[in-house]
């Protein structure tokens, strides 16, 4: 991949792409693990 | 409400209507002649007031939404509760009237959706801005929602929106952090034309920083209009609970202040900008930090100490033009600051016009929505749901 | 390597630090050079004569509109000019403080080896190509004009004037012509060689060499050679260039300037959202004990009230018990003294016959 990056920017573009679509995947997930995490506790009222 | 109709072309309806009709003329020449025809905006000021103002002040003022519905629904301030649905409505059609406002100064108004499902410039401040306001605007209508389907009556979907609350809340503080501080990162790319005492690398923090003051002070300031006008809306809670906002959010944003002014200290120090403040920009400068952050911090302090309503919301006027008058610096004032006085930027009458349009837009869109839905009060139906 | 990895990792660690401007090269393990075939035009102010050729063939070649005065006209070189949307280059005419002779420079886009417009534009309108041009692609263009904010040297300009398609034009470095083996239209129109057209990492050593063989010629110094992290356009002058109007840029590259606050970005997603929930469960957490310590309270206030009323009651009760007894007592002491008064009595009464008191003593025994 190195040699066919030849400038900041284009390595930039590449990461930053992938990384907006794990930021979305992140904040999905973080509301399941949550569930997950406390799925056992007796429910709390939430507004 | 008949008494109400009888009388509905009285003064501030008439100004609104005559400024609406003027919007729409200026509206029809941006759009059929273009955006040289109505503005001052040249090759080196391709950004003038409608970035400046429109979007760089009316998404800092909307701030409003997320620092009280955090602070009610994640900080546990319950007594905040009466004051998160105004809040929320007035986020919601500022973030709106920012997307509208923007039509007027793209080139390609309708190519607004591309970065998001076209050709995505990952690498701009601006992609970033531009992503978070988008779902910002729809996390903000969601929150907003249950008061439409409240007067609606639509109970079904109402109950659905009220349980996505505590998600939509998180979310909006992060989509918030992150597009409040990105509209300050949007200048770190141009070191060379921002002046030193403004440009640095933390113009991202001082955004977000900011924003939050702006929110608290527009939450008191706005408070105090709507107490003017829509008193006659407004429930027992809400009245009963207001002064508790209004002290509450005035020692959050004298705090605020503070640091705030200590951080631009510090960067001042770390940059050796002092230099500057000899200059011109360096007495603009001063004003800004002395008239407009420590002045309206230690007014908000005096108001909370002695329990003064009237402090507090003189303070609240002065915390809300605080943030325009930085928004202004940054993105006007101090912008381009080595150009020759004749290659440099002031808006055309059309472009304040379109701007002041813009605003009367987003006020006659809260009257119409506060006199008719459950926002400043509670739906009686609803009551014992909160 | 390793070290930069371990510096990345520690910038992630603060949100603070990611904010930093040095983040790009820990974040990249490798460092970018930009093309190494890319080309580039090498500018000598000390041999251009302000003709304006280049300013002709530029309009040519991309048929841009005739301007209102010719382009043999040098009277235009009185005032300051800029490009604009109809013109690509202009040159510009400077009288230097201590020099009998005029300076002309050239300006258009200097295709930057790490492009301001294309590290800002949300839509990527802007390519960087293998041969060192910046090109622009005007299908995606939404018009925000944040390229000619990010733009160190003001060069993408904007068609104001149109309401259906406004553009933003700019100098191509004639990447078309280039790819079909031709000179640019600027450089092919000079007279006097002020232009080079060439592979970049050859101008710079043109440029090198012309300030050794004439150092009385030059300032020491190629204007662009580290410029926004280094431009294809370069300059020769024989003064400061800041007395050509250049402006003072510094080394660092835009896509460098932004990555601090774009790095931090995906911080705040990741961190945001455990904090506010961190706070959410706090604040919940304190409700759920204030609530418990209410009830608790509660609970306790109401034995406390059980048991002293019961202490009350049953004081009460010892207390009517005891008075009772008392009374009883009393009462036994009272009916015995009365019986023995009656008895006495009727002894009086056997001993004297009057019977009226006997009978009233004896009330009181009843009512006991």
């Amino acid at each position: 991949m190195e040699n066919l990056i030849y400038t900041l920017h284009d390595f930039m573009l590449h990461t930053k792409t992938i990384t907006y679509v794990l930021m979305g995947v992140a904040l999905v997930s973080f509301v399941g693990y949550w569930k997950f995490l406390t799925g056992r506790e007796e429910k709390m009222r939430k507004y | 409400m008949s008494h109400d109709q009888k009388k509905f072309w009285h003064a501030g309806n008439i100004l609104t209507a005559i400024i609406l009709a003027g919007g729409l003329v200026l509206t029809f020449l941006r759009f059929y002649k273009g955006i040289g025809a109505v503005s001052n905006l040249d090759d080196n000021n391709p950004w003038g007031l409608w970035i400046g103002f429109d979007l760089m002040c009316g998404v800092a003022l909307a701030a409003g939404g997320y620092v009280t519905s955090a602070s009610c629904y994640l900080f546990g301030m319950k007594h905040y509760h009466s004051a998160v649905r105004p809040a929320i409505t007035t986020a919601f059609l500022g973030y709106f009237f920012v997307v509208v406002a923007l039509l007027y100064d793209l080139g390609h108004p309708w190519r607004l959706p591309y970065p998001l499902v076209y050709s995505q410039g990952t690498t701009s401040l601006l992609f970033e801005v531009g992503l978070c306001v988008s779902l910002y605007v729809s996390v903000l209508f969601i929150e907003w929602s249950p008061a439409a389907f409240e007067w609606l009556g639509m109970r079904k979907l109402r109950n659905i929106a009220v349980k996505l609350t505590l998600p939509l809340t998180i979310m909006g503080v992060v989509l918030s952090t992150m597009h409040q501080s990105s509209l300050g990162a949007l200048f770190l790319i141009a070191p060379g034309k921002l002046h030193p005492l403004w440009y640095s690398s933390f113009m991202p923090v001082f955004f977000f920083i900011s924003s939050m003051v702006a929110g608290t002070s527009m939450v008191i300031f706005e408070g105090t209009l709507a107490h003017k006008g829509l008193h006659r809306m407004m429930d027992e809670t809400h009245l009963k609970e207001a002064n508790g906002v209004a002290f509450g959010f005035a020692k959050a944003a004298s705090f605020i202040l503070a640091g705030y002014f200590f951080i631009k200290v510090f960067d001042i120090t770390m940059d050796d900008d002092w230099k500057y403040l000899a200059t011109g920009y360096g007495a603009i400068f001063l004003v800004e930090m002395f008239g407009f952050v420590l002045l309206p911090s230690f007014l908000y302090a005096i108001g909370v100490r002695e329990k003064n309503l009237k402090i507090v919301r003189i303070a609240s006027v002065l915390g809300v033009l605080g943030i325009v008058v930085n928004r202004f610096n940054v993105s006007m004032v101090a912008f381009n600051w080595q150009l020759p006085a004749a290659e440099r930027y002031f808006p055309s009458l059309m472009e304040v016009g379109i701007s002041i349009f813009v605003v009367t837009l987003i006020i006659t869109t809260y009257r119409f929505i506060t006199t008719r839905m459950p926002v400043l009060f509670e739906h009686p139906e609803y009551k014992d749901a909160h | 390597m390793h070290r930069r990895k371990f510096l990345s990792l520690l910038g992630g660690a603060g949100i603070a630090s990611t904010l930093g401007t040095t983040k790009a090269k820990a974040a990249s393990n490798a460092s970018f050079d930009g093309y190494p075939d890319a080309m580039g035009v090498l500018h000598d102010s000390s041999r251009c004569i302000g003709c304006r050729k280049c300013e002709e063939g530029c309009n040519t070649v991309n048929h841009l509109p005739k301007p209102e005065k010719s382009f043999d006209d040098l009277s235009v070189l009185d005032t300051k000019r800029r490009t604009s949307a109809t013109v690509h280059t202009v040159v510009n005419k400077y009288n230097v403080a201590g020099l009998d002779h005029p300076i002309f420079r050239k300006q258009q886009c200097n295709h930057c080896m790490e492009p301001a417009c294309a590290s800002a534009c949300f839509v990527k309108a802007f390519t960087k190509n293998s041969d060192g041009s910046v090109t622009y692609n005007g299908d995606v263009c939404v018009g925000c004009r944040y390229c000619m904010i990010a733009c160190p040297y003001s060069v993408p300009t904007f068609e104001y004037d149109d309401p259906l398609d406004p553009l933003i034009q700019k100098c191509t470095m004639c990447h078309p012509l280039i790819k079909e083996g031709k000179l640019p239209g600027c450089v092919q129109s000079c007279p006097k060689e002020a232009l080079t057209f060439g592979k970049r990492s050859d101008l710079i050593e043109i440029a090198r060499e012309r300030i050794r063989k004439y150092p009385e010629r030059y300032v020491n110094k190629i204007y662009g050679e580290t410029e926004a992290g280094g431009t294809n356009w370069l300059y020769l002058a024989p003064v400061k260039h800041t007395e050509l109007g250049q402006p003072v840029v510094g080394k660092k590259s835009a896509p460098e300037l932004t990555a601090g606050a774009l790095g931090a970005v995906p911080m705040v997603v990741g961190i945001w959202p455990v904090l506010l929930t961190g706070a959410y469960a706090i604040s919940k957490r304190k409700e759920k004990i204030a609530a418990e310590d209410q009830k608790a309270a509660v609970a306790q206030a109401i034995n406390e009230t059980q048991s002293a009323a019961d202490d009350k009651l049953k004081a009460a009760m010892e207390k009517a018990a005891k008075d009772k007894e008392a009374s009883i007592e009393r009462e036994t002491k009272k009916a015995v003294a009365n019986a023995e008064k009656e008895f006495e009595a009727k002894l009086a009464a056997l001993q004297n016959p009057e019977s009226e008191e006997v009978e009233e003593s004896s009330k009181p025994e009843g009512d006991a």
